[in-house]
C-alpha cells in the first residue's frame, strides 16, 4: 500500500475532474427530464397534448427548424433577411431572457459559496436597474463609449451599496442575512414605487422613468424587433470572471473556506467578516448588473413590476447550477429558454404559461432532495458532501 | 458454557473498500468479549451490523442459538442487544428520566407522560447494579462518567442483556475508568453479557475475558487474555512490531518559547473556564498538560492561537506579547497548532487534500502570486509532503474527507510541520487513531522537540502526557493544580490531580 499514483497525477486529476464533472451534471439533468415529463402528465391531465405544447414550447424557445431553412434559402436566393431574422427571432429571444439570470444566479450562487443565502436578488435587481436607468437619462451629452460603462457601473454600485447594508448588519450585530435582504426587498419594492411616482417618474402619466439616452444603451446586434444586444456577453464574461476569482484566487480561497468550514477558515487565519461583507458587496453587484442588464438592453425605462421574479428565480438557478458559474449559465439559458419558449406555447398551443413555473418548480424540488432523483433512476449514492448552502441563525 | 451471541462470516462491501470480510466472533454468555483492533479495521461497521443500522451481504447473526435478522435498532432490542455509544446520544436540555424514556414513553390514560413509573424504575436499575444517578437531574449538569452511566441505564431499561460498549473509557478518568469496571463486574454478576471495543490494550488486559482481534477488515485471531501481553496484542492489530514506548533522550530545554501569565479566558458561551493559567514551555521541551476533558484545556489552546480573546492576563511568544494578536499573525510567528476537533478546525473536509496542505499558507509564495495560486507547487508541495508523511491516499486531488481519522491527522501534521515553527501546540494529537499512527504522530512530535521547537501536548489520555512530557501540568476547573517532572511522576499522583485533589493532600494519604 503506497501513497500517490506517481506516473502522472496531472493525467489522473483530469480523468477524476471528468467522473466528477459527469456525477456533477447527472442529477440536475434528470432532474429537468423528470420536471418536463411530469409537466407532460400534468398537461396530459388538463385535457391538452402535451407534444402538441413541447412543440411550440420548442418553437417559440429554439424556433422552427422549417423557418430557419427557409430563411437561410431566401436569404442565399436573393439576399434578403427577413426570413432569416424571424427564424432565429425565438432563439435571440431566450437568450435576451436567459441574460439577467446569469447575472442574478451569479450573485446568489457567490453568496452560497461563502455560506451566505442572499434571498433580496429581487430588490437588488431594482435597485441597480434604477441606478442604471437614472445615470441612463441624467448624463447627457457624453459620447457611448463613457456614458455606457457608466451607467452599467452605476448599476452594478448602486446595487453593492445597497447590499453592504445587510453585509454589515451580520458582520458587526450577527443578524441573519436571510432576514435581513427579504426586509431590504420590500425596502426596494417601496422605495421604487416612491421613485417611480416622484423624482424618477416621467413627464408621461404612467409611473416609469424616462427613457435612457441611446448612448447609454447597449448595442443590439440585429435590427428591430430582434433585442438580443451585447449584454449577453457581458454576462458570460462576468461568469467567467467569477468562476477565475472562485476558483483561481487567494480571494476565492478564502471565500470557499469560510463558506465550507469556517471554523476551520478562522482557524487558518482567514477573517470571516472580511469575507462576508466582500461576498456580499460583489453579489449584489451582480444583481445589480442583472438590472441594468435589463433595462440597458432591453426595456430602457424601469417600471412598476419591471423585475418579474428574476431575482427569486435566481436562487433556484443558483441551486439548479450547484453555484457553479458554469452550471449557473447553463441553468440561466434552461430557464431563459422556458420562459421565453412559454409565451409561444401560450398563444399557439394555448397551454397557459404556468405550466412552465409547474415544470420549474419541481426542477427545484428534485435539486433540493436529489435523493428522489436516484431513488427513481437507481442512482447508486456516491457518499460526497453536499455543498453547504448557509449557516445556522446567528455568527 | 453456550454463546449467548454469534456472528458468523460476516461480510459486508462499500463501493471500494472491503469492510468486514468473513468476520466470526462469538460472545459467550455472562463474559467480556473485547474487540480489539485499529480505526478502519472494521469495528464500528461490525456493531453497526450487529445493531441493524447497516445490513451485512453474507454471514449470520445468531442469538441465544437462533438465527436472525435485524433491521434496525429497535429489532436489536427485541433481541436484547444494547449499545452505549461513544458519543453520547443524551438530550442535555432534558433530565435524566426523559433521556431513559425517550422513544419508548410509557402513558397514563394514554395521554400523560408517566415519569414517575420511570423514575421508579431507573431507581431499581440503579440500586441493583450500582449505577447511582439522581433521575431528577438534567443531564447539562452532570460529569461525563455519570452522563455516561444514564446510557448505560437507558439500555438497560431496555431489558438488554447483551451490551456493547463502544470506546467507553475514552473521555472518562482513571478513576472513572475504575468506576466503570466496577460496574461492568455487577453487570456480568448479574448474567449480563458484554462486548468492549477499544484500543487501549491494557484496559482489555484489565477486564476481558476473551479477545478477538480485527485487522483491515478480516479477524487476526483470538486470545485468551492470561496469555497476551500489550505487545502481542499491538503486533497483532498492527500487523508488525510496534514500539510502545517513545525512544527519546532527555530534554535539553534552553530559553522560553511560551510565557503564559495569569490568563482567563471565557468560552464561548461566555462561561470564565480559564481562571488565572500561569505556565512556560521552553525551547527543546514538551510540556504536558494533563486533565479530564472540559476543564479549560480547550480553551486555553484556542486563546493561545488566537481562536478565543483572552479576557485578562498575558501571552508572550517570544518576548512578544501576542495577547490581541489575530490568528493570522500568531501563525506567522512561528505557531503551529494541532487542532483538538481535526474535523472542525484542522481539514476542509470538502476540499482536496492538496488545498488542505496549504489552508494556513494559500496566500503566500510559492502557492499564490499576488491574488492567483498557482497550481503547480500547490500540486508538487502536497505531492511531496503526502510522501513524505506516509498520507495513505489514492492521490491529492480526493477530498480530504475520503481519507480514514489517521491519514487525516497525518495531513494536518504534515501541513504544520512543513512551515517554519517555533511553537507546538498540539491538542489530542492523537485521539481515535490507531497505534501505528499513534506511534508515527509521537515521533515526529518529539523529533520537532529535538529539532529546538517548544511544544505544548494536550491530552486527557495520562499514556500520551507520560510517553511524550518532559514537564507535566495537570489542569482541573480552569487552574493549573501543579508542573511536575515527567520523570518522577505517577500515574496515580496524576490521577488524583486530575481529579481536583492537591499534591499535599496527596502525599497526606499516602
Amino acid at each position: 500500500m503506497t501513497t500517490t499514483a506517481a506516473p502522472a497525477p496531472h493525467a489522473r486529476n483530469k480523468e477524476n475532474h471528468r467522473s466528477a464533472l459527469l456525477q456533477e451534471l447527472l442529477i440536475p439533468v434528470l432532474a429537468v427530464v423528470t420536471g418536463l415529463i411530469l409537466g407532460a402528465i400534468v398537461i396530459l391531465a388538463s385535457g391538452e397534448n402535451p407534444l402538441r405544447a413541447y412543440g411550440a414550447l420548442f418553437a417559440g424557445s429554439f424556433g422552427a427548424p422549417g423557418d430557419l431553412i427557409e430563411g437561410i434559402q431566401s436569404y442565399a436566393a436573393t439576399g434578403e433577411t427577413r426570413l432569416l431574422l424571424r427564424a432565429i427571432y425565438p432563439i435571440t429571444e431566450s437568450l435576451v431572457t436567459a441574460t439577467p439570470y446569469i447575472f442574478a444566479g451569479l450573485s446568489v450562487a457567490l453568496g452560497f459559496r461563502c455560506g451566505l443565502f442572499n434571498i433580496g436578488a429581487e430588490g437588488q435587481f431594482f435597485i441597480g436597474a434604477l441606478c442604471s436607468a437614472f445615470a441612463g437619462y441624467s448624463l447627457t451629452g457624453l459620447p457611448m463609449i463613457l456614458h455606457l460603462p457608466l451607467a452599467i457601473l452605476a448599476g452594478a454600485l448602486g446595487g453593492a451599496v445597497w447590499g453592504m447594508i445587510p453585509g454589515y448588519l451580520k458582520a458587526r450585530f450577527g443578524a441573519h442575512e436571510v432576514v435581513n435582504t427579504i426586509m431590504m426587498n420590500w425596502i426596494a419594492f417601496r422605495l421604487s414605487d416612491w421613485l417611480l411616482n416622484g423624482p424618477m417618474k416621467s413627464s408621461g402619466f404612467r409611473p416609469v422613468t424616462p427613457n435612457v439616452l441611446a448612448s447609454a444603451e447597449m448595442p443590439r446586434f440585429f435590427p428591430d424587433p430582434l433585442r438580443f444586444n451585447l449584454s449577453f456577453f457581458l454576462a458570460l464574461l462576468a461568469a467567467y470572471l467569477v468562476y477565475w476569482f472562485l476558483f483561481k484566487t487567494t480571494l476565492g480561497f478564502e471565500i470557499r473556506s469560510v463558506g465550507a468550514n469556517p471554523d476551520a477558515a478562522k482557524y487558518a487565519g482567514m477573517n470571516i467578516i472580511r469575507n462576508f461583507v466582500l461576498v456580499m458587496f460583489l453579489a449584489v453587484g451582480l444583481a445589480g448588473l442583472a438590472g441594468s442588464a435589463q433595462v440597458l438592453g432591453v426595456d430602457h425605462w424601469v417600471g412598476q413590476g419591471f423585475s418579474a421574479g428574476y431575482g427569486f428565480d435566481a436562487i433556484a438557478i443558483a441551486l439548479l447550477g450547484k453555484s457553479h458559474p458554469a452550471g449557473v449559465v447553463l441553468a440561466a439559458l434552461l430557464f431563459g429558454l422556458l420562459r421565453s419558449g412559454a409565451t409561444d406555447m401560450q398563444s399557439i398551443a394555448r397551454i397557459p404559461i404556468d405550466i412552465i413555473s409547474i415544470i420549474q418548480g419541481m426542477v427545484i424540488i428534485f435539486i433540493a432532495a436529489p435523493d428522489i432523483i436516484r431513488w427513481l433512476y437507481r442512482i447508486r449514492t456516491k457518499k460526497a458532501e453536499d455543498t453547504v448552502l448557509t449557516r445556522g441563525w446567528g455568527k | 458454557m453456550t454463546n449467548v451471541l454469534e456472528l458468523r462470516g460476516i461480510t459486508k462491501r462499500f463501493p471500494g473498500v472491503l469492510a468486514n470480510d468473513q468476520i466470526s466472533i462469538a460472545l459467550r454468555e455472562g463474559k467480556i468479549l473485547a474487540l480489539l483492533g485499529e480505526n478502519g479495521a472494521g469495528k464500528s461497521t461490525l456493531m453497526n451490523i450487529l445493531y441493524g443500522l447497516y445490513q451485512p451481504d453474507e454471514g449470520e447473526i445468531i442469538v441465544r442459538g437462533q438465527k436472525v435478522d435485524i433491521h434496525g435498532p429497535n429489532d436489536a432490542i427485541a433481541q436484547g442487544i444494547g449499545m452505549v455509544h461513544q458519543h453520547f446520544m443524551l438530550v442535555p436540555v432534558m433530565t435524566v428520566t426523559e433521556n431513559v424514556m425517550l422513544g419508548i414513553e410509557p402513558t397514563r390514560n394514554r395521554v400523560f407522560l408517566d415519569k414517575e413509573k420511570v423514575a421508579k424504575r431507573i431507581r431499581e436499575i440503579s440500586d441493583q447494579y450500582g449505577l447511582e444517578v439522581d433521575p431528577q437531574a438534567y443531564i447539562k449538569d452532570l460529569p461525563v462518567g455519570i452522563q455516561q452511566r444514564v446510557e448505560i441505564i437507558k439500555v438497560l431499561y431496555r431489558q438488554a442483556d447483551i451490551l456493547i460498549l463502544d470506546e467507553p473509557t475514552a473521555v472518562l478518568t482513571p478513576q472513572e475508568v475504575e468506576g466503570l469496571f466496577k460496574i461492568i463486574d455487577t453487570l456480568i454478576k448479574s448474567g449480563k453479557s458484554i462486548i468492549f471495543i477499544t484500543h487501549k490494550l491494557k484496559e482489555v488486559l484489565a477486564v476481558a475475558d476473551d479477545i478477538t482481534v480485527l485487522r483491515l477488515g478480516k479477524v487476526v485471531g483470538s486470545i485468551d487474555p492470561k496469555e497476551a501481553t500489550s505487545e502481542i496484542l499491538a503486533t497483532m492489530m498492527v500487523g508488525r512490531d510496534v514500539n510502545l514506548v517513545v525512544q527519546k533522550e532527555n530534554a535539553k530545554p534552553a530559553g522560553p518559547v511560551l510565557v503564559v501569565e495569569n490568563l482567563y479566558v471565557r468560552d464561548e458561551r461566555q462561561h470564565m473556564t480559564v481562571q488565572g493559567v500561569s505556565f512556560e514551555v521552553r525551547q527543546g521541551e514538551v510540556l504536558g498538560l494533563a486533565g479530564v476533558q472540559g476543564n479549560g484545556q480547550t480553551e486555553l489552546v484556542y486563546a493561545l492561537t488566537g481562536l478565543l480573546p483572552i479576557d485578562a492576563g498575558s501571552i508572550h511568544l517570544l518576548g512578544e506579547s501576542i495577547r490581541h494578536a489575530p490568528p493570522r499573525k500568531i501563525l506567522e510567528r512561528g505557531v503551529a497548532h494541532i487542532p483538538e476537533d481535526r474535523q472542525r478546525h484542522g481539514l476542509i473536509l470538502s476540499f482536496p487534500i492538496h488545498d488542505n496542505m496549504m489552508l494556513c499558507t494559500y496566500y503566500q509564495p510559492p502557492f499564490a502570486r499576488g491574488i492567483a495560486l498557482q497550481p503547480a507547487p500547490i500540486f508538487s508541495n502536497a505531492e511531496e509532503l503526502v510522501k513524505q508523511y506516509d498520507v495513505r491516499t489514492p492521490n491529492i486531488y480526493v477530498n480530504a474527507g475520503t481519507l480514514s481519522g489517521g491519514n487525516q491527522q497525518k495531513v494536518i501534521v504534515a501541513r504544520e510541520f512543513s512551515r517554519p515553527i517555533k511553537l507546538l501546540v498540539a491538542s489530542q494529537p492523537t485521539r481515535g487513531l490507531d497505534v501505528g499512527s499513534i506511534e508515527y504522530i509521537h515521533k515526529q512530535i518529539i523529533k520537532k522537540r529535538d529539532e529546538g521547537c517548544g511544544v505544548l501536548v494536550v491530552s486527557s489520555e495520562l499514556d500520551e502526557i507520560l510517553a511524550l512530557s518532559d514537564r507535566i501540568a495537570v489542569i482541573y476547573k480552569g487552574q493549573i493544580m501543579a508542573i511536575v517532572d515527567a520523570n518522577t511522576a505517577t500515574k496515580e499522583q496524576l490521577g488524583l490531580l486530575m481529579a481536583g485533589v492537591h499534591l499535599s493532600e496527596t502525599s497526606n494519604k499516602n
